[in-house]
C-alpha cells in the first residue's frame, strides 16, 4: 500500500510537467509565452489570500495560545484515542466545509506547530487538499442564480466531507503508519 | 457564519486567556499570527505562480478540452434530465476537468455558467432542481489531481518531501467524491418517488 500511494505521490507531478508542454509543442503552441502569461496570474492569487489569511491565523492563534485550543481538544480526545486518531486534527472536521481560509490557516498552523513530515502534518494536508469549502460553493454557486431552497445540497456536501475526512485519517494512518 | 466562527475563536481565547494568566502570550500571537499569515501567503506565490503557468499551456493546447470531451460520458449518466445538447452540458465539463486539474479560479465561473443554463431549465425559480445539486455535490467534493498549495505550505516548513501526500490526497478525494455521488443518488431516487402519481 506505501509503496503504490508513494509511487503514485513521486510521479503525478514529473509526468504532468513533462507531458503538458511535450503535447502542447505538438499542438504548436508557443509553450513559454503561453507558461509567462499563465503564471502572471499565480502573484494576483497569493496576495489576494494574504488577508484571509493573516484574519485567520490571527484568530487561530490567539485560540491556541490562551489554552482554549487545549480545553477543546482535551473534551475530544478521549473519543478518539483508542482509533489512533490524533485529537489535534479534529478541529479540522469542522473548519474544513464552513472556511477555507480558516482550515487552511489551522492546517499550516498544525504543520508549524508539528511538522510537515508528522503524522498529524500530514493527515492535516491530507483532508485540507482532499473536499473544498461547502458553505463557500453552495453560497456561491445558489447565490449566482437566486436559487433559495437548495433541497439537500448541503447535506449531501456535508456528508461528503465527513466521509473525506474520515478517509483521509484512515488512509493515512495506512499509509504512513502510527509512527511520525 | 464565518463572521462567527473568527469572533468565536479570538473573544474564547482571551476568555481563556483572562482565566488562566497568559494574556501576554496571546498578545505575542496576535503578532506571530499576522506574520505567519503573510509568510505563508508570500511562500505560496512560488508554486502558484509555476502551476498555473503550467495550467495555461494545458488549456492553449486544448488538452482541457480534450479532457473535457472524456468527461461526457459521465455528464450523461449524472445529469439523465440535462437534454443532450444543452449548453449547460459544455460548462458543466469544463467545470468538472478545471475542477480536476485544482484550477479553482477557473472551475467557478464555469460552475456559474452551468447553473445560469440550469435555471433556464427550472420551472420553479427559486428551488433548486435535482441537476443543480449533482452539480453542487461534485463541486464540493471535487476531485484534485494534484493539492498544490498544500505541497506549496510543506515546502515552506522544509518537509522532507513535499508532494509526498498527492496520493493520500487523491485516494481521500475520491472516496469523498463517491460519497457525495452515491448520497445525490440516493436523494434524487427519493424525490422523485414522493413527486410520483400514486397508484
Amino acid at each position: 500500500m506505501y509503496s503504490f500511494v508513494s509511487v503514485v505521490s513521486a510521479w503525478a507531478i514529473p509526468v504532468l510537467i513533462v507531458l503538458i508542454p511535450l503535447y502542447a509543442a505538438y499542438r504548436k503552441v508557443p509553450v513559454y509565452e503561453s507558461f509567462v502569461e499563465g503564471a502572471k496570474d499565480g502573484f494576483d492569487t497569493a496576495v489576494k489570500i494574504i488577508p484571509h489569511l493573516v484574519g485567520m491565523m490571527v484568530a487561530i492563534g490567539v485560540f491556541r495560545a490562551s489554552g482554549a485550543m487545549e480545553l477543546f481538544i482535551g473534551w475530544l480526545r478521549p473519543m478518539l484515542v483508542h482509533l489512533g486518531v490524533p485529537g489535534e486534527v479534529l478541529p479540522l472536521a469542522i473548519l474544513r466545509p464552513l472556511t477555507g481560509s480558516g482550515s487552511l490557516a489551522y492546517t499550516a498552523d498544525l504543520i508549524g506547530q508539528h511538522g510537515p513530515d508528522s503524522l498529524i502534518g500530514r493527515i492535516a494536508a491530507t483532508i485540507q487538499g482532499s473536499t473544498d469549502t461547502t458553505l463557500y460553493v453552495l453560497t456561491v454557486y445558489f447565490g449566482a442564480v437566486g436559487i433559495r431552497n437548495g433541497r439537500y445540497a448541503l447535506k449531501v456536501g456535508l456528508f461528503s466531507d465527513l466521509v473525506g475526512f474520515v478517509a483521509a485519517v484512515a488512509v493515512c494512518l495506512i499509509v504512513f503508519g502510527t509512527a511520525g | 457564519m464565518i463572521n462567527w466562527i473568527w469572533l468565536f475563536f479570538i473573544a474564547a481565547g482571551f476568555a481563556v486567556a483572562a482565566v488562566q494568566g497568559n494574556i501576554e502570550e496571546v498578545s505575542k500571537a496576535v503578532f506571530d499570527g499576522a506574520k505567519n499569515g503573510v509568510t505563508i501567503s508570500f511562500g505560496l506565490i512560488s508554486i502558484l505562480v509555476f502551476w498555473l503557468g503550467m495550467m495555461r499551456i494545458a488549456e492553449d493546447s486544448g488538452l482541457l478540452d480534450k479532457l473535457a470531451r472524456l468527461l461526457r460520458p459521465v455528464v450523461r449518466l449524472l445529469f439523465p434530465d440535462v437534454p443532450k445538447n444543452h449548453p449547460a452540458v459544455g460548462y458543466i465539463m469544463s467545470n468538472m476537468s478545471a475542477n480536476l486539474l485544482g484550477l479553482g479560479n477557473a472551475a467557478t465561473p464555469m460552475g456559474i455558467k452551468a447553473m445560469q443554463e440550469l435555471q433556464k431549465l427550472n420551472p420553479d425559480k427559486h428551488t433548486a432542481t435535482p441537476a443543480m445539486c449533482t452539480l453542487l455535490a461534485l463541486n464540493t467534493a471535487s476531485i484534485t489531481l494534484i493539492p498544490t498549495t498544500l505541497i506549496a505550505i510543506r515546502m515552506n516548513y522544509n518537509s522532507a518531501n513535499p508532494a509526498e501526500i498527492v496520493g493520500t490526497t487523491l485516494i481521500a478525494t475520491m472516496i469523498a467524491t463517491l460519497a457525495a455521488i452515491i448520497a445525490d443518488r440516493w436523494y434524487r431516487w427519493r424525490l422523485a418517488a414522493k413527486s410520483a402519481p400514486k397508484g
